[in-house]
This record gives C-alpha cells, structure tokens and sequence, in this order.
C-alpha cells in the first residue's frame, strides 16, 4: 500500500511538473509585460505555442545529422528527469535516491552538453556563438552550484536532496553560510534559466542571443520540445530554490490531507517565484556577455566562502 | 596460477617483437602481429581479473634468476598489480584490436611493429616488479620502447622535438626514481619490495621520497608541471601507440606513485596528503585549460589527459590524508574513487584516441579546423567519439560522472579531518576540480563540435568514409564498456575493495547486494546514485516522448536551407573554429593564465587587403621554468666546453683531484 501511494506522489509529481512548467513561464510572461504597462498575451498563450508547434512541419537543415534530431528528446528527457526529482509539494519521493543533488545538477550539464552539441550541427555561425557563449557561462555557473550543494550537503550532512530538504523543512536556523548560498544559488538560477541581465528569452536580436541563438535552427515539434524542457528547468529552479530556502509546508509522508496542503503552498511558492522574477527581470537592463563571468565568479566565490566557512567550523 | 601465467604472456609478447621483425615486411605482417597481440592481451587480462576477482588470499610471487645475480628478478601478484593489469591490458587489447585494421595504413611499418609488443610486456612487467633493479629496468624498457614508437614518423620535426623531449623527461623521471629506491633501501642496499616494506622511514627521509617520486612518477603521468612532453609526444605517435601512450602508460605512472607512496613508503603523514591534493588540483584546471587552447584534435586528448590525472591525484592525496588521520572508511572512499577514475579514463581516453585514429586515416587532418561534418561520413565513429565524450566530460549516466561523483564523497566527508592545512585546502581543491568538471565539458563539446558536426571545412573532411571494421570494433567495445561502468558502478567498486583493503586497510561497503544497483558510498540517508536508473528513465521518457508526438502530432520532415536568421553564408569558413568556440573562455580564463592577448588589425578605409585578427598566447610554464632552465643548461655546457681539448695530463690531474676530493668527503662524512 505504501509502495502504491509512493508511486502515485511520484507520478503525479512527474505529470505536475510537466502540465504546469508552461504555465509558469505564461505568468512570467503576462507579469513582466503588465510591468511594462502593456496588456500582454493571455497566461495559457505557452500552452497555445506548444501545441500550435507540435502540429507543425518539422523544416531540417539540409545538412543536419540525426544528432539533430535526437537531442530535443534527449533534451527534455533529462530535464523531466531532473525536474522529477526535485521535492516539488512532497520530501522523500519514491525515486529521489537514483539521483542526489550532484547527480541533478550533472543531469542538467548532460542537457545543455547536448544541446550545446545540437547548435553546431547545422554549421551556421549563430550556432556557434549560442554553444560557445552557454558553455563559457556554464563553465562558471557549474562549479558555483557544485559549491552551493557543498554547503547544503555540509550542513544537512547529505546530499540527498529529499533529506536536506526534510533536514530544512524541521529548520536548522538562520546561517551566514545557508544565505550565501541563497545568493550564489538565486544568480546561478538565473544565468541558467537565461534570464536577464544574462541572457535575454525574449530577443532576437543577433549580438545578445545565447540560448536563443542555439536553438536558432529548430523548428517545428523539436521547438516544442525545447521550449518546454526551457519551461521546466525554470520550474525546476523555482522548485529547488523553495524547498530549500522555503520549506513551509513541504508533505513529508502522511496521507493526501498533508499532501494537499503540501501542493497549495508549492503553488503559492512557485506563484511568488515567478512574480519576483517577473519584478527583478523588468528592474534590470540585460549586460554584456564578458560582464556575466564577472557575475557569476561571484556566485562561485560566495559558494566557495560558504564552503570554507562550513569546514571552519559546523555552526556557520 | 594467475601470475604464471601473466610472466608467460609477457615472454609470448617479446617473442611477437622477434616475429615482428622477421615477419613485419610481409604483406599479412602487420595483421599477424597485431592480432597475436590481442590474444595475449586478452589471455594476460583474463589471468588479472581472475586473480583480482576471485582473489584467495594468498598472493603469488616468484624469483627468478635474471637481473642481479644476488637479488635475481621478483614478481608478485597483489590486488594492486591485479588491478592494474586489468587496466594495461585491457587497453592493450583494445589498441591491438584497433591496430589490426589501423596498422594497414602504416608507412613505417618496421618503426613500429618490432616495438609495439615490446611497449605492451614493458607495462606488464612494471606492474608485477617486485624488487627494484626488476621495476627500474621495466621502466626503463617501457620509457625506451614508447619513445622509439613516438619516433616512427622521425623525418617530421615536429616529432624529432616531441622525441628529444621526451627522452629528456624519461630520463629525468628514472632518475628520479633511482633515487627513491636508494633512499628506501638504505645504506643496505635491500632492493626486494619485500625488505622496504619492512623498513620504517624517518618523516624527513619521507617527505624527500615523497617529493622524488612525484618527480618521477609524476613526470611520466603528466603532473603539471611536468607535463610538458605529454602533449608533444603522445599525438607524435602512431594512433593505437597514442591510445596506449595517454589511456594506459600514464596509468603505469600512477602504479608507480601508489606503489612507493601507499605500500613502500609506510604510515603517511597529513602534509603528504596536502602537497599531493594541491598538485592534483592546479593540474586539473590547468590541464584542461590548455586541451580549450589546442585546435589540433591529438593534442587537445592529450593535454586532457593531464587534467585526468590531476583528478585521480586528487583522489590519491585525499586518501593519504585521511589514512594519516586513521580514517579508513574515508580512505577507502576516496581511493575507490581515484582507481575508478584510472580504470575509466583507461577506457575513454583510448576510446577518443582511436577514434582521432580513424579521423586522422579518413582524412589525414589532425587539425580541427580543417575537418568538420564528419558524422555524415562517418557516423559510426562519430557515434563512439560522442561516448567517449560524454563520459569523458563526467555526465551522467556514463562512467566518468561515477568516478568524479565519489571523488565529491570524499570531499564531503573531509571537515572531520582535524588539520586546519587540510580544511582549507580541500574546499579549494573541491572547486578547482568543480571547475575542470565544467571546463572539461566546454572542451569536449569544441572536440566533438568542430570535429563531426556543422559543415566540412576542406574537400579531405568531405571526401570522408567510415573506417575499417575492426577499428569500428574496437570503438564499439569501448564505448560499450564505458556506459556498462557507468550504468552499473556498482560491479567495479566492488571488484576494487580488495586494492583498497591492502592499501587503507579498509573497504567500501559491498554494492553488489544494494538492492536496483544503486551506490551507496556510505550510508543511503548521505548520499546515493543509481546510474542504471537514470538511464532507463532518460531512455524511457525519452521514447515515450517521441512515440507520442510522432503519433498524436506531427511526424513530417522537411529539409530546407539552413535558416541562421536569414543570412545563411555557404561559404563553411563562416562557421565557428576551434578557436573562435573557445574565445569566450580564453576571454574568462586565459587572460590570466595565458597572458592571452588579441590585436585585430583594421584596413585603412578604401584598402582591399583583409582585417586580421592575432591572438598571442604564452605558456607560463614553459617560459618560468622551462626555458630559464635551457638557458641555464646552455650557459654551463658553454663554459664547461673549454674543459674538452685539453691535454691528457690535465685529464689525468682532474681524475687525482676528483679522487682525493671524494675520499676527503668520505673521511669528514663517516
């Protein structure tokens, strides 16, 4: 029985995720252009997007290799993988020990190595300046969020996401080291969900694109695919951030009445994140492409501090 | 009888060195040698992982009556040596597999035939060395035999310099150890391992072997800043000999490190630790960041070897220092985690050497930037090169993410060691090896990018067809092994436990009986990682991905000119190079370590000449300690040189002086 109702919270975490992700990128979207005073597309336009892409024709290159065409696939299937696991309404998911913390975050670098990859194949210029410019941010952002789960891991004493989860939601008090990493973690959240000041989803300009311009080539249900992977790594994100920094009313075992509650508040959660990130996005012009190393150095330095004042000693 | 029978696999190969000379000219030659070769390889490897896996406790060891008529010549078989013949030959075979259709395309054929089995039992025989005169003289024998192979194409220039070099840092390496095994022999002159071991060492004395044997063992792995010659000498030679040269030789380096250091050299003490961590930090980063510097595919693998070796130091200078604080578990730890990573960097490196192997006979090319679209000519290659790079860039859920996974175990668990050198080193190093993790994956997306993808960027790279069946083999049988390693880590940690038991006294927990195949380094509440998992719910949510879209929604392909914002240029120069992919991080990092600079020379208005684009990049260690050295090497041999036409007498009168002097040391000494 209890088997049972693991894998329910399981599923349903699965499909969750994947069902609301376009909706969050949706009133991102609504908030930042009321912020902007204009009226904007309605909250469920992303969903419209999706199937109106899915329907299409895919249009290859003619010189795209099956490489191609198997990474959207392979592109979202990581991520939903990824986001799957992460304690989104409920701790200790049936499945969260096959990944811990480490493993997630190599997941997502499997998701961008290939997608990096898949930018190259066509052979265009733009292409190229998209993977080159994402792995050199992602040379950095990866190394600051190694940094940031060492903090975590070093005061849960774990790196079992569910558990420190868990550890957090039962509190572990205010810590200069927990609040760097919040720092380090929310500039790390945003140069990987390439949101501005370090990259723009919205643009098409050619000199400012860095996602954009990698998936430049792709049309069609590979577009699809894409967008939504985008949607739930920003969901992901949103998760992560919240369950750890946020853990109020995280279910952790204990029937559907719990996990209701545990789903309301993840929704409110994710309401917020996204609002604040709609506020941050339209408060901040985008930077150059070589001041975002400098950004997320910072990031990397502040995970680093962390760290070193965790092995100083455990009451930071 | 498992080390029998490895002594008669050795002695079989060195009588394929004497076929290989009578038969090598004939047109079948090159195959008979190779594929004898693989049988041996495959024979020894089979003997090794019998005598790892199904270990009895006792260890074998013979004498043989060769070498110092008094000492005679040891062998012994411990897990250790066990498991590192696995790792020569394995990557023996797979070489030897490849070669079989490789070799065709040999020029010099008589340069590399007599040798390569020659290379193949010099490794052997360092491994199973039980006494000192036996492991100096393999060493030695497998430094000469791989440099006469870096030698095979002499006429190049390029190569004569990587061959020079080489042979300079061999030297020096073996000197180096020279001096080890004297100051661990003692005054005594005990060279059989057996009588070291039982030797205990004064911390002073420890620390200078220490030091010596990070020299040599250190040079010939690629220890930054020793690596210099690796990354000439390596793509120098034949591609099999490269694959054996980066997956396996700097393997038997390691042997080498871990044999002085964890068995000769007795109880460690925390500052062993410390200097080896550090070393295996700054190599990593560095290593990697000169592989994103190279657009020549050869050497971009072979200057990443040196930051795989900075890893497995990591590893090995975590599990001196927990050993010196008498942690074991934590030792076991993290030297499960180091001998992991040399088992797959074993596989992966020779697994993209083989595969530069292939594009290099397809097209000729070894510069990225002339290749380019090969995965349409070559897709079965292209397809075992994006393993090997997968793994190699330690993504999940292929084996070198496992490897580097433990290593973070054991980075986590270190804030109880009591040291405060240690605690603040070790989140340094953590990220330092954070950031090569990463770095690592921007390089290999470049290798793999510039090479097989986008357009071809010379007729050579279009004009490229799939290679030889055999090589495909071999390729195969590679990437194979690196995703089973990945998917099911469990089996390897489990095999090593015997290794880390002699060495730490101290295993991990057995991971076989972890119910779904998980690892569970130490306990499940810390931390766990199920590679198989992972990779059946990416396969599975990936296919069920595409079986519902191309079912419910669209499933039509048009092809179309490519769209690149609606400028598409046919030329393929304008597509990104090697080093455009890599201008942003050498924008991030290399101003700083390479002192990079770029000039970019505008035309006057009206001139038709084209705007040029210089980047300089100088190599810090070459030029702080390479070079001043030269120079200095060169000063002395100039005022030395008046020494070399004198008189006899004056010979004579040098020699009497020579004489006194030393005996005079030897009276105030004693």
């Amino acid at each position: 029985m209890e088997v049972i109702q693991a894998l329910i919270v399981q599923g349903a975490q699965m499909a969750l995720v994947l069902l609301l992700s376009p909706l969050l990128t949706g009133i991102v979207r609504k908030l930042k252009a009321r912020l902007t005073r204009r009226r904007g597309t309605s909250v469920f336009q992303p969903y419209r997007d999706l199937l109106r892409l899915l329907r299409k024709d895919v249009v290859l290159a003619e010189n795209a290799s099956w490489l191609f065409r198997v990474v959207p696939y392979l592109v979202f299937a990581t991520i939903w993988v990824a986001a799957s696991l992460v304690p989104t309404f409920a701790a200790g998911l049936m499945f969260s020990w096959s990944a811990d913390l480490i493993a997630l975050i190599a997941l997502l670098g499997s998701a961008r190595f290939f997608l990096a990859l898949a930018g190259m194949d066509v052979g265009t210029s733009f292409g190229g300046i998209g993977s080159s410019r994402e792995m050199m941010i992602a040379s950095l952002a990866e190394p600051a969020m190694i940094m940031i789960v060492f903090t975590l891991a070093l005061v849960a004493g774990s790196t079992q996401l569910s558990y420190i989860a868990g550890l957090f939601a039962s509190g572990v008090g205010l810590r200069v080291s927990l609040g760097l990493a919040l720092i380090a973690l929310v500039m790390v959240a945003i140069a990987e969900n390439s949101r501005i000041p370090v990259d723009n989803p919205a643009t098409h300009l050619e000199l400012t694109m860095v996602h954009e311009a990698m998936v430049l080539e792709y049309s069609g249900r590979h577009l699809a695919l894409i967008e939504l992977a985008a949607s739930l790594k920003l969901l992901l994100y949103i998760s992560l951030i919240a369950c750890l920094f946020a853990p109020w009313g995280l279910a952790r075992g204990g029937g559907l009445a719990v996990d209701l509650i545990g789903l309301a508040a993840w929704l409110v959660k994710l309401g917020i994140g996204g609002a604040l990130l709609a506020i941050f996005e339209t408060s901040i012009a985008k930077m150059r492409v070589f001041r975002v190393p400098e950004v997320l150095g910072a990031a990397l330095m502040l995970g680093l501090l962390a760290t070193l004042l965790l092995f100083v000693s455990k009451g930071f | 009888m498992p080390l029998t029978a490895e002594l008669w696999c050795i002695a079989v190969l060195l009588g394929i060195v004497a076929a290989g000379v009578a038969i090598g000219r004939s047109p079948s030659g090159s195959r008979l040698t190779y594929g004898a070769s693989l049988l041996v390889s495959v024979v020894a490897f089979g003997a090794a992982l019998d005598a790892l896996i199904g270990i009895s406790g006792r260890v074998p060891s013979l004498v043989l009556p060769l070498g110092i008529p008094w000492i005679g010549a040891h062998f012994r078989l411990d897990p250790l040596a066990s498991f590192f013949l696995v790792v020569v030959n394995l990557g023996g075979a797979a070489a030897s597999l490849y070669a079989i259709g490789y070799g065709e395309h040999e020029t010099a054929r008589m340069r590399v035939l007599p040798f390569y089995p020659a290379f193949l039992a010099s490794m052997n025989l360092v491994v199973l060395a039980d006494d000192a005169y036996t492991f100096l003289f393999s060493w030695e024998f497998m430094s000469l035999s791989s440099w006469a192979l870096v030698m095979a194409h002499h006429r190049d220039r390029d190569n004569t310099r990587a061959g020079y070099l080489y042979l300079l840092m061999a030297s020096f390496g073996t000197l180096a150890l020279l001096l080890v095994f004297g100051l661990l022999a003692g005054p005594d002159g005990a060279y059989a391992f057996a009588a070291i071991r039982a030797d205990a060492h004064t911390p002073l004395l420890a620390a200078l072997i220490l030091a010596l044997a990070l020299l040599g063992a250190g040079s010939k792995a690629g220890l930054v800043p020793l690596h210099v010659w690796l990354p000439l000498a390596h793509p120098a030679a034949p591609s099999h000999v490269s694959a054996l040269m980066s997956g396996v030789m700097t393997k038997v380096a390691v042997y080498a490190f871990i044999r002085i250091v964890f068995d000769l050299l007795g109880p460690p003490s925390w500052g062993m630790g410390l200097a080896v961590l550090t070393l295996g930090g700054i190599t990593a980063v560095m290593g990697v960041l000169y592989a994103l510097m190279q657009h020549d595919l050869k050497r971009l693998l072979a200057y990443h070897t040196v930051e795989n070796i900075g890893i497995i130091f990591i590893g090995l200078g975590l599990t001196l220092a927990f050993r010196a604080d008498g942690m074991r578990l934590a030792a076991a730890l993290a030297l499960t985690a180091a001998l992991f990573h040399v088992f797959n960097h074993s596989l992966f490196k020779s697994l993209l050497f083989v595969g530069a192997g292939a594009v290099l006979s397809a097209t000729g090319e070894r510069d990225m930037d002339k290749l380019g679209g090969l995965i349409h000519g070559m897709p079965r290659t292209a397809l075992a090169f994006l393993i090997g790079c997968v793994a190699i860039s330690a993504l999940p859920p292929l084996n070198g993410f496992v490897s580097e996974w433990l290593t973070f175990q054991a980075i986590l668990i270190s804030p109880a060691l009591p040291q405060w050198g240690l605690r603040i080193a070790i989140p340094a190093v953590g990220t330092l090896l954070a950031l090569s993790a990463a770095l690592a994956a921007a390089c290999f997306v470049k290798a793999f990018g510039i090479t097989f993808l986008g357009r071809p960027r010379s007729p050579v790279a279009e004009g490229a067809h799939e290679t030889d069946p055999f090589s495909l083999q071999a390729m195969a049988v590679l990437a194979g092994l690196c995703v089973l390693a990945g998917i099911v880590p469990g089996f390897v940690i489990d095999a090593l436990a015997p290794v880390t038991r002699l060495l730490v006294g101290g295993a991990m927990p057995a991971q076989a009986s972890v119910p779904f195949l998980s690892i569970i380094p130490i306990a499940a509440s810390r931390s766990s990682y199920n590679g198989l998992l992972v990779f059946v719910f990416i396969a599975v949510s990936a296919s069920l991905g595409a079986y519902a879209i191309h079912r419910l929604a669209s499933r039509a392909v048009r092809r179309g000119p490519a769209w690149d914002c609606g400028f598409p240029d046919p030329s393929p120069v304008t597509q990104y190079t090697a080093s455009s992919f890599a201008q942003p991080i050498r924008r991030v990092f290399g101003t700083v370590v390479f002192g990079a600079r770029e000039r970019v020379e505008m035309p006057p208005p009206g001139a038709m000449v084209a705007a040029r684009l210089h980047v300089t990049l100088r190599d810090p260690i070459w030029d702080t300690l390479y070079a001043p050295l030269g120079g200095a090497v060169g000063f002395a041999a100039e005022r030395l040189n008046v020494l070399q036409f004198l008189t006899i007498r004056r010979y004579l009168s040098f020699v009497l002086l020579a004489l006194i002097l030393l005996l005079m040391v030897l009276a105030i000494w004693k």
